[in-house]
Formats: structure tokens, sequence, C-alpha cells
């Protein structure tokens, strides 16, 4: 794939523009909802990101995993937690949001700095593999990134049993520790929390 | 493709901004939801970062693509895990508000 020179500046400017402002619309909009959206948006820019870096597996595994998966989780759990609460004023909000955002910039600067500074040893794009890079990273797998694959595999497995038993309701018809019935309501019906501090 | 049109910088830069705004939404959200969010994003950040330096430095043996393979892998694991603790936590305490997370505050 060989786009002109000036076409790769400006989708890079574009798509990095749509990564910044989402990512800030992420973390500032006061809707969940819109959050979870613009999250999307954030995932289909960044796979844009990896086609322009020669990189079309990745891209593609990027867009099923993140927006067909991950993101659909996201917005799954929104619609089951989403109950409309207010939320306790806590003191000094306005200090730690002062502290928060000086180490965010301290960091900023500090990383930007080493961006810019460091003068890298770049590869000459002579020997890139570019669109082979497809059958490499398949080499890869299964030579000499070959354990860590099948670790990954058991980690999957791991993630689904133990989302399963995390999610799940109590089966139990009676509370281990105090022996009441336990209620077998679906939890969007109110009942009355367990662990919320009495005092 | 001629890689010497974007200069590597601009990725890093890219990648690091994203990941200070997903450092400053972690410490900044009240929403629980909000959080793993924020995660996803730095995890993104670390992606870019390393498909930049896989295609600039090492764009031969592309190992830096591999890793982002595996980085991807590892965050849909974490998501799913992440997402069924914050619902049996919500069973519990019937919020998603961060502040109220202290049980292990001393």
């Amino acid at each position: 794939m060989s786009i002109a020179v000036s076409t790769q500046l400006i989708c890079f400017s574009l798509l990095s523009l749509v990564v910044i402002i989402g990512a800030l619309g992420v973390v500032l909009l006061e809707s969940i909802v819109y959050s979870a959206f613009l999250l999307c948006g954030v995932f289909l820019s960044v796979a844009g990101l990896y086609l322009l870096l020669n990189a079309s597996f990745v891209a593609a595994a990027q867009v099923l995993v993140y927006v067909g998966a991950v993101n659909v989780l996201i917005i799954f759990a929104i619609m089951l937690v989403n109950k409309k609460e207010d939320l306790k004023p806590i003191e000094n909000l306005n200090s730690r949001r002062i502290i928060s955002t000086s180490i965010c910039l301290t960091l900023l600067s500090l990383l930007i700095r080493v961006d810019i500074s460091k003068v890298w040893v770049l590869a000459s794009p002579n020997n890139s593999i570019g669109e082979e890079a497809t059958y490499r990273i398949g080499e890869h797998l299964f030579s000499d990134y070959l354990l860590p694959f099948e670790v990954a595999s058991v980690l999957l497995l791991m993630a689904m049993i133990g989302a399963i038993v995390l999610a799940r309701r109590d089966v139990m018809n009676q509370d281990i520790s105090t022996g009441l019935p336990v209620d077998q309501e679906l939890i969007e019906k109110t009942k009355e929390p367990f662990l919320i501090k009495k005092n | 493709m001629n890689l010497e049109s974007i200069p590597l910088q601009a990725f890093l830069i890219t990648s690091s901004i994203l990941f200070c705004i997903g450092i400053w939404g972690l410490l900044n959200s009240r929403n629980a939801v909000r959080v793993l969010m924020c995660i996803e994003l730095m995890l993104n950040a670390v992606n870019i970062n390393l498909m930049a330096f896989s295609s600039f430095v090492d764009n031969n043996l592309i190992q830096g693509q591999v890793f982002t393979i595996f980085v991807i892998t590892v965050a849909a694991a974490e998501a799913a895990v992440g997402l069924a603790i914050l619902l049996s936590l919500y069973r519990n305490r019937v919020t998603v508000d961060m502040e109220s997370f202290n049980l292990l505050k001393w």
C-alpha cells in the first residue's frame, strides 16, 4: 500500500485529532453513555493509525476485539448499572483536582521531552516487510512466541470462568453467614444492600 | 510506503497525550465504568507506542506487532473480569461511585 505523503499527513492529523478529542470527551463528558460511544470512535481511529503504520492484521484485530467485544461489554455494563444517583460531594475536591492535574501535566511534559530529545535509530524503510506483516506475525506466534501464545489461551479461559463466577447471582437458597433466605429477585429490583455503612 | 513522511515523534507524542488523559480520568472520575474506560485508553496508548516502534525501528521482524496482539488479548480478559467485579460490587453496594468503595481504607 503506497499513499502520497500529503495524504498520509492529512490522515495522521485527522486520526490523532479524533483520538485526543475523543479521549478528552470520554474523560470529561457528563453522560457515561456518550463516553462509551466516543470510546468506540477512539478505538476506530487507533485502528486507523495502525493502518498508517502498515499493520493491517493488528488493525483488524483492534476493530474486532476492542470495538466488537470490549466496547459492547462496556455498554452492557452501563446498561446494567445505569442508575441515576446524586453523588455525595467530597471535601477538598479542588485541591485533589489541582494535584492530579499537575501530576498529569508533569508526566506529559516529561514524556514529550523524552520523545523529542531522544534520537531514535531508525531502520531503513527499504527492508520494511510491508504487507507481508501478517505472515510474519503467524511465524512469530508459532515459533518464538509459542509459549506466550498458549499461555494467552489459558488466560482467556481463566478470564471467562472468572467473569462467570463473579457476575452470576447467588443460586443458594440461604445465605451462608446469616442463614436467612436469599432473595432471588433481579438486581434491578430494590433490596436492602448489606455492605452499606449503617452509621 | 515511505515511512519518513510522518516522524516517529508524532506517534509518540499522540500516545503520550492519550496516556496522560487516561491517567487524569483514572484519578478523577467518580463512575467505576469510566475508570475501566480510562484503563482501556491507557492500554491503547501503550499499543500505539509499540506499533510505532515496531514499524520504525524494527520493521523487518515486527516483534512489536506480536506484543500488541498479546496486549489486546490481556486487555479483553481484563475488561471482562473488571466488569464482572463491577457488577458484583454494584449488587452489594447499589452504587458505582468510586468514593463509596472504601472498605480497605484505614
